[in-house]
């Protein structure tokens, strides 16, 4: 540290501030937010029946956690997404090497993905219910009708966008189409390919919460529907937490496993 | 002498919905053993569809392209084609992508591995097998780029000017160094380049074609006095200027 000029040192103090005050500041802000939430419905400013109170939350919380029964509503809406989303992973994967090795095929099905992908997919969640059953069946499905058309759409042209160079030296080599594939179009695609997960596991679990308000009997999605016909506010804003968490513990796993994969790629 | 590359009466025209484009018309010429051959003609006269056509990716119209005696299409002698940039893929290694012909050729053994590591070595590389291509300077990169065609052993090499995408300077001394090392090799090779004093400095024998549809103007055969033949010994012999003002002439004609 000695060898540091005085300016380099005080730039260094300025970047250590900044930093302090921008943490610092959010953590105010959620503390003030409890605070005033907290404090208005106990003192019978908004009314604690509505809006519930930050205490009553935590202690909802608290009694499903005894009871063990939160377990399983935060069990089957993780699965239901985590599996949702590694099948639409899946599956566009596959549609999207399909299209790039047919360049026909894919101008075929062109117009039918764009429509298909410009649908409000909660549209799709009644039908699916008659045709699937109230199944679990039928919320994985969902999860997956929101995000599948976009991410082949994506993927496609991320494929046919890979630097035709490198193409063309895997032919010079005397390789196959599928060479070129394996050796240049996935490894170089691999960053699209998270970018794209990172877009389709909000996406799954925006559909597995629809899916879970018309064909549930547990599941996040089916204690906000139900608490907000009972008129417990304490169940829906407590499950509107959990799955804010959840959500975000969702991407930063994509997060590392990004990560991860910037060393390799 | 034995011929690797012949040409006979190659046609090739491009098509689209607008119409035709005649990209080469009656060309014919033979590579011997060993011998370097660079190929000049004023841009998008068709020199790339040319190289194209011998490496396989296009077929012509109308013509026969043998390799070493045998038909294109029947024949397995390996034929090397460097890029105009080198295609390094960064997410191997520089060793990684050395192999990566011999991957998809399914001709990695232990042996060929060796002489990858071997090739490496004596280019020197050795030091740097592990690391990513991105830490490699640019006469560094086409140098791995010319290992992995060597590594195949090809017969035949195609060069689509594969130093055009560097700085000047790095040019002069990576086109010296890729010379002297395909000679070195013995391998015959085809230069396509619009670098006139490139295809001086490299060649035995300069092909100057026309503009579209490409037809063969003429063919100088390069002499040099020389005691030690190099592309720098060249630059500075009084020849080179004799020779670089004869190909300029013959460029700028119109018949």
């Amino acid at each position: 540290m000695s060898n540091l000029s005085k300016e380099q040192y005080r730039y260094l103090l300025c970047v250590k501030k900044h930093k302090r005050i921008v943490r610092v500041s959010r953590i105010l802000i959620l503390l003030s937010f409890l605070f005033i939430w907290e404090f208005t419905a106990n003192a019978g400013i908004i009314d604690s029946f509505i809006f519930s109170s930050p205490s009553k939350i935590a202690l909802c919380f608290w009694g499903m956690l005894l009871d063990k029964s939160i377990f399983l509503h935060l069990g089957i809406t993780l699965y239901e997404t985590v599996i949702s989303f590694l099948l639409v992973i899946i599956t566009s994967i596959l549609a999207a090497v399909a299209l790039w090795f047919s360049a026909r095929l894919s101008e075929i099905l062109d117009p039918y993905l764009v429509v298909l992908n410009s649908l409000p997919k909660s549209a799709l969640a009644p039908l699916l219910i008659v045709w699937l059953g109230a199944t679990r069946t039928t919320i994985i499905v969902a999860g997956m009708s929101v995000a599948i058309f976009g991410s082949i759409l994506n993927l496609y042209t991320s494929f046919t966008t890979v630097d035709p160079g490198k193409i063309k030296l895997v032919y010079t080599l005397r390789g196959t189409k599928y060479q070129a594939l394996t050796k240049v179009v996935l490894p170089s695609s691999v960053p699209a390919i998270i970018s794209n997960m990172k877009v389709n596991i909000g996406l799954c679990l925006v559909g597995v919460i629809i899916g879970e308000f018309l064909a549930a009997r547990n599941g996040l999605g089916y204690l906000i529907i139900y608490s907000s016909q009972v008129f417990k506010m304490d169940w829906l804003l407590m499950s509107i937490v959990l799955l804010c968490i959840m959500a975000t513990m969702l991407y930063s796993l994509i997060n590392l496993l990004e990560k991860w994969c910037m060393h390799r790629f | 002498m034995e011929q690797v590359l012949e040409l006979k009466n190659i046609h090739y025209a491009y098509h689209n919905l607008e119409g035709e484009t005649p990209a080469l018309s009656d060309i014919s010429f033979a590579l011997g053993t060993g011998e370097f051959v660079a190929i000049v003609g004023p841009s998008g006269c068709g020199k790339s569809t040319l190289l194209s056509l011998i490496a396989g990716l296009l077929v012509p119209e109308k013509g026969l392209i043998k390799i070493n005696g045998k038909y294109l299409r029947e024949s397995t002698t390996n034929v090397g084609y460097m890029l105009q940039h080198d295609e390094l893929f960064e997410w191997r290694t520089v060793y990684n992508n050395v192999i990566l012909g011999l991957e998809i050729q399914h001709m990695l053994t232990a042996r060929t591995r060796e002489k990858a590591h071997e090739l490496l070595d004596f280019y020197g590389l050795k030091r740097f097998e592990k690391a990513r291509p991105s830490e490699l300077s640019g006469g560094m990169r086409q140098r791995a780029a010319l290992i992995r065609t060597l590594v195949l052993d090809p017969d035949l090499l195609l060069l689509d000017e594969p130093f055009s995408a560097l700085d000047y300077q790095t040019r002069l001394t990576v086109g010296d160094d890729i010379g002297q090392i395909i000679r070195q090799e013995k391998k015959a090779a085809l230069l396509v380049t619009h670098d006139l004093s490139e295809a001086i400095s490299l060649a035995d024998r300069v092909i100057i074609l026309s503009g579209r549809p490409a037809t063969i103007k003429q063919t100088i055969p390069l002499i040099f006095d020389l005691d030690e033949d190099t592309p720098l010994a060249r630059r500075n012999s009084p020849e080179f200027k004799t020779y670089f003002n004869l190909i300029w002439k013959e460029l700028n004609t119109d018949e």
